[in-house]
């Protein structure tokens, strides 16, 4: 289950996509993520899914991989949908029992539907093409002007990179005291609710100790490697903008222009 | 004055209740007198809860001692001002080799000592070639260090120290989680640094096998030194070591043993090239 999880996973490829500036990738996204709500009119739709599948087809990563990714959000999606559809007012199309499916509702979903999909795929297409440390690298630099109101953003953003370091290997933690528990007996499948949480302790309790040891152990690792907080730092991989970089900015605004115009005329 | 030295070191481990009143005091360096040379091979054994791990992390300044002194390269590391000289001079490499790698890439992860002590980044680049290619892990630069082996993980370790450019480097247990062949890996690499770059290396660890290179042997048990020489003359006192719960290397406990009845050989052999060149001498 934790597997099928593609959003936050990185794809390697050597493509103009994944070659871009983190910065570049985290504000284009953010506008993304903006112009999907920005527009309601059907030739807003066909412009923002050739502008994604331009993206999806430059990344070079499958499909078939990022279609994976939704299936994380199917029940959100159905939700979402189902709620839309049944209870939004207007008039009605289909009427069965204490259900009324209108048209107004119909076309609803369907785009709040549409809209969902595309900014889970526009967001994993970030995450796709660019690693976990370039991520963090760009929020910190992103956010670095924060820094003046005292945000302790160098920090926050070790903070995101140690947390990616270690999912995998807590994940397999996890599953190592999880076969060791069932060997001794433990039941983790049955039972209701509470009787579930509750066998849950005896997975908890090793996991967090353990994790607070490795705490404990990097972080003397960290220090006695220098780590003494961002001042001072110098950077193996500090980030400069290339030329696609500037050429991605200007795809973007003309991509965000061209949204805002469609809605202003028509 | 060697790199390392220290004068009647001691460390207590004072656990307080909530009031903050002292419960128990563990003592666990006590008054331990050690001194090493510049770009010797220095090792220290002794039983689990020894004190080897407290002493090492008192050489980075990691831990300031309770009484006592210990100068890294001529610092005192009370010295607040001189800390992170002391751990750019002193690099440590720990047990877990999980625990120790910061970056998610293995290069990145070299560079993170550079980094934090401000090297300009074309340097830290060259310091990242320079120490993977020492520890023979240049080909797995890009690589994740979570799909690396232990020995793999634990090179990648010392790469990051390397590229520190510290004038010794102290190990604690770098091996004791590994199989025999990581341990060999880690073994190796070390004995290289030392012999070709002239890294002064303080190996702390519980097998035997691995001091037979050393220049010098500590023995340490509860907190203080109790042995001190070559390897051959510690192994040479083969009683003690058991008294002191440490496992003698096969060959030397079997030297000992033919010793006892009747073959002579002489004190201390380590290898099995020794014994097999002595006991051909003797027909
Ligand atoms: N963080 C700590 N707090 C309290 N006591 C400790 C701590 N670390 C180690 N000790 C105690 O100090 C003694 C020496 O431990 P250590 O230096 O880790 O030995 P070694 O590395 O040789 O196994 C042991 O008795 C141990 O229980
Ligand atoms: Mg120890």
């Amino acid at each position: 289950m934790i597997r099928d999880i593609t959003i936050g996973q990185y794809y390697p490829k050597d493509s103009v996509i994944h070659k871009l500036d983190p910065r570049t990738k985290l504000v284009g996204t953010l506008a993304y993520i903006i112009s999907l709500f920005l527009f309601n009119n059907f030739l807003g739709y066909i412009v923002v899914t050739l502008f994604l599948v331009g993206v999806i087809k430059a990344s070079q990563v499958p499909f078939r991989f990022i279609i994976k990714g939704l299936k994380a959000i199917i029940m959100l999606l159905m939700i979402t949908v189902l709620f839309n559809l049944f209870l939004t007012k207007g008039t009605p199309l289909v009427e069965f029992w204490i259900f009324t499916i209108t048209k107004e509702g119909l076309r609803i979903s369907l785009f709040m539907a549409i809209r969902l999909i595309y900014l889970i795929i526009g967001s994993s297409m970030m995450t796709l093409t660019t690693t976990p440390n370039q991520l963090t690298d760009g929020l910190e630099s992103l956010l670095g002007p924060l820094k003046k109101i005292k945000v302790p953003v160098h920090e926050i953003a070790m903070m995101m990179s140690i947390a990616l370091r270690f999912i995998p290997i807590l994940l397999e933690e996890t599953d190592k005291i999880m076969k060791a528990q069932i060997a001794r007996g433990a039941d983790f499948e049955s039972g209701n609710l509470v009787k579930k949480a509750k066998s849950l302790v005896p997975l908890l309790v090793p996991l967090f100790i353990s994790a607070f040891r490795r705490a404990n152990d990097l972080a003397m690792a960290m220090e006695a490697r220098c780590y003494s907080g961002g001042e001072g730092r110098t950077k193996m991989k500090p980030l400069l903008y290339q030329v696609n970089d500037y050429r991605a900015y200007a795809i973007f605004v003309l991509y965000f222009a061209a949204i805002i115009a469609m809605e202003i005329v028509l | 004055m060697g790199i390392i030295k220290s004068k009647n070191l001691v460390f207590e481990y004072i656990r307080r209740d909530e009031e903050g009143n002292v419960e128990a005091i563990n003592r666990a360096v006590n008054e331990v007198n050690i001194e090493i040379k510049q770009g010797d091979f220095v090792a220290i054994l002794g039983h689990n809860g020894s004190g080897k791990s407290t002493l090492a992390k008192h050489m980075n300044a990691i831990l300031q001692p309770t009484e006592g002194d210990i100068w890294i390269d001529g610092k005192d590391t009370k010295d607040i001002d001189q800390l992170w000289e002391i751990r750019k001079t002193a690099g440590m490499v720990f047990q877990n080799p999980d625990n120790q790698i910061i970056g998610t890439v293995v290069e990145e992860d070299v560079g993170f000592g550079p980094e934090n002590i401000g090297i300009p980044t074309p340097q830290i680049w060259e310091r990242v070639e320079k120490g993977l290619k020492a520890v023979n892990m240049l080909s797995f630069r890009k690589h994740s260090p979570n799909k690396l082996s232990g020995g793999q993980k634990q090179r990648v370790a010392i790469a990051g120290i390397v590229a520190m450019q510290p004038k010794c480097i102290v190990l604690d247990e770098p091996t004791a989680m590994l199989d025999p062949n990581g341990r060999k890996e880690v073994i190796d690499t070390i004995t290289r640094l030392n012999k070709e770059e002239g890294v002064t290396v303080i190996l702390i660890t519980h097998y035997m096998e691995e001091v037979i290179g050393a220049d010098k042997v500590y023995v340490m048990d509860q907190g203080s030194v109790v042995m001190e020489g070559t390897p051959k003359e510690i192994f040479s006192r083969v009683d003690e070591l058991k008294q002191y719960r440490l496992d003698v290397p096969q060959v030397t406990l079997l030297a000992e043993e033919l010793k006892e009845s009747g073959v002579s050989l002489s004190d201390g052999i380590l290898t099995i090239d020794e014994l097999v060149n002595e006991i051909c001498q003797l027909y």
